[in-house]
């Protein structure tokens, strides 16, 4: 991959990104109608869903570049594989935050075991940190590249398993006290919510982009400098 | 009409991350050849082995081994056995996984050839550096390979053992494709049929 | 069928290596039990059943992690790993044969702990049982496969823990609700679902991780 300024894409996509968040944060606070029963909580979900769905992004593509590396034994796969996981754990995160602050401003707690979207995040949090403790604790080569791979393909595995217990984990644990109704969008509602996602994805990736750059041109130098000594 | 080589490698390099273990290098092996490699330490003898035999894939150039995994023998630093198996156990093991025909017979054989017949039925964690390098080669060569991929075999071996060594070379010499490296060429330099030495 | 042979064989010696080493059982043994005692300590006097059949699960799943920790010592100590992956066999049949083996200890375990509990806590039933096999299939195949990513790691005993902890959540799920749920159907069959999935990803996966 050329890390040569004219060929990168990354301060566009950064700009693209600033701008689309900008105006998802317009939309988000100004232009979209306010809930009755919820108010200014329901705010946070424009941006807690999309980041959801962003980190979700990430560890899927995450998972694709893993099988490639698998597959088509590319070591320059693995770099890809882990940047977008790195991003993934870092949507995820916020995930966790903007789930935790939406859960206070509705129902008054920092935590709610009954929201199975943000139990869902705490076990695949807790995964991909693993996943981290793992691959430092590897010396690099093609042994560690091929394991955070296999590792990064359970996750992708987990997401939809991990899902499914903790549907059934409700009945039995932990009876559910708070409900939400899913969004009955309106128009303005669903623009608002579809900028903000977008506006997401085009950060993650921008993001991504720039990681990937970062940690490319670091391995250029370091190969250059092996190469004079 | 001439059969294709054993082992041909071109431009074959190996890093680990940013180790560079093998310098980029051109191989050819004839069928029933014999190759000493040579080398100092940290010369890549160890990973060009580990390369042929398949425990290791090549970062960049093409690798072309003529040999299927039943039809390797592999002698590596370590002894590859189970410490809480006997020798018996442990070749009857390998002879199960390889396919031994007529195993029983075959792995009483080797153990007498290397001297190991009285010490067959002890755990493999007592035995000493030697019998456990003996019993490595009795592993190695179990399933009558056609390739034998052999690194500094002469490790640890006594003046006994060695000259075990020496005569089943010289057995092997001409029948099967050998490849081995060594810091004593000296020993086998009679055998080769090629030499490498890396830098 | 020369792969199924191939896995008895590496099965059986797995199976060997233990009765001889006697390390690794009889301190699974003790520690579930000890676990169990600490339980009766930790738990409040009027605990309900569901929070008992929880704790069972908790013991099962920490008792299965440390026999976990040592699974791959063997291969570790003269190398023997790599005489396994040079062999002809499938690079999978290394882990079904090891991971067998450890049901078969997990097995054993298990057969003293749940009579154990019985005796301490509460009755178990058929569904119980069940559902115990069942998630014990899972923690083997799963376990197996993470302990050889652990091993190539420096701090395998660390990272072990956090590998497999995440994953045995689905299980524990799964087990406690066919313990105390009316309906244990819908979890045994999550576990089956579980156990079918992840199986066939750690078959097919293996290859890569003892690979270089």
């Amino acid at each position: 991959m050329s890390t040569s300024s004219r060929n990168n894409h990354v301060p566009v996509l950064a700009a693209l990104a600033a701008a689309l968040i900008g105006v998802a944060i317009g939309f988000a606070f100004f232009v979209a109608p306010e809930d009755v029963d919820q108010g200014i909580s329901q705010r946070i979900f424009y941006f807690h869903v999309p980041i959801a769905l962003t980190a979700y992004s990430c560890f899927g593509w995450g998972a694709y570049k893993a099988l490639l590396l698998l597959w088509r034994k590319d070591e320059r796969y693995d770099l890809e594989s882990y940047v977008a996981i790195h991003q993934g754990t870092i949507f995820g995160s916020l995930t966790l935050l903007t789930g935790s602050i939406w859960a206070k401003a509705s129902w008054g707690h920092w935590w709610l075991w009954s929201e199975n979207q943000l139990v869902l995040f705490l076990v695949l949090f807790l995964f991909y940190s693993a996943y981290f403790m793992l691959r430092f604790s590897i010396e690099e080569g093609p042994r560690r590249a091929n394991i955070s791979a296999v590792y990064a393909l359970f996750g992708v595995v987990l997401i939809p398993v991990s899902f499914l217990a903790i549907r059934l984990a409700e009945n039995i644990i932990h009876p559910t006290v708070f409900t939400r109704e899913g969004p009955q969008m309106s128009g303005t509602m669903f623009l608002t919510f579809c900028i903000a996602w977008l506006a997401m994805t085009v950060l993650a990736y921008a993001l991504y982009r720039l990681e990937l750059l970062g940690k490319r041109l670091d391995s250029n130098l370091r190969e250059l400098r092996e190469l004079v000594t | 009409m001439t059969t294709a080589p054993a082992i041909e490698a071109i431009g074959l390099e190996k890093r680990y991350g940013r180790k560079r273990a093998l310098r980029p290098l051109d191989l050819r092996v004839e069928r029933d050849g014999f190759l000493v490699v040579t080398g100092a330490n940290g010369s890549g003898k160890t990973t060009l082995l580990r390369l042929v035999a398949g425990l290791a894939a090549p970062t960049r150039g093409t690798l072309e081994v003529r040999a299927e995994r039943a039809d390797l023998g592999y002698l590596g630093h370590e002894a590859l056995v189970y410490r809480d198996l006997t020798a018996l156990e442990n070749l009857d093991l390998y002879g199960r996984l390889y396919r031994v025909p007529e195993r029983r017979e075959r792995i009483g054989m080797l153990l007498e050839r290397f001297g190991l017949w009285d010490a067959r039925a002890e755990r493999s964690s007592t035995y000493s550096r030697g019998m456990l390098q003996r019993l490595a080669l009795c592993r190695a060569l179990l399933h009558d390979p056609a390739l034998l991929v052999l690194d500094e075999p002469y490790t640890a071996l006594d003046r006994e053992g060695a000259e075990l060594l020496d005569r089943l070379l010289a057995d092997l010499r001409g029948e099967r494709t050998v490849l081995l490296s060594t810091h004593d060429p000296s020993r086998v330099e009679q055998l080769a049929t090629a030499r490498l030495a890396l830098a | 069928m020369t792969y199924f042979t191939d896995v008895v064989t590496l099965a059986r010696k797995d199976l060997r290596l233990e009765l001889r080493a006697r390390d690794t059982f009889p301190a699974m043994l003790l520690f579930v039990i000890s676990t169990l005692v600490i339980f009766h300590f930790a738990l409040p006097a009027d605990a309900d059943e569901v929070a008992a059949q929880g704790l069972l699960w908790v013991a099962l799943v920490f008792t299965a992690l440390l026999g976990l920790a040592r699974v791959w010592a063997p291969e570790r100590e003269s190398g023997a790993l790599e005489g396994l992956v040079l062999a002809p066999c499938d690079r999978s049949a290394i882990w079904l044969g090891k991971a067998t083996a450890v049901f078969v200890f997990l097995g054993a375990v298990e057969l003293v702990a749940l009579p154990a509990f019985g005796l301490f806590f509460a009755p178990v039933d058929a569904a119980t049982v069940a559902g115990v096999i069942l998630a014990s299939i899972g923690i083997c195949a799963v376990g197996t496969l993470l302990a050889a990513m652990a091993a190539a790691s420096r701090t395998r005993e660390l990272v072990l823990p956090l590998l497999f902890l995440p994953l045995a959540i689905p299980l524990v799920v799964g087990g406690v609700g066919a313990s105390v749920s009316p309906d244990p159907g819908r979890y045994l069959a999550f576990l089956a679902l579980y156990d079918g999935i992840f199986a066939v990803l750690c078959w097919a996966s293996f290859e890569y991780v003892v690979s270089e």
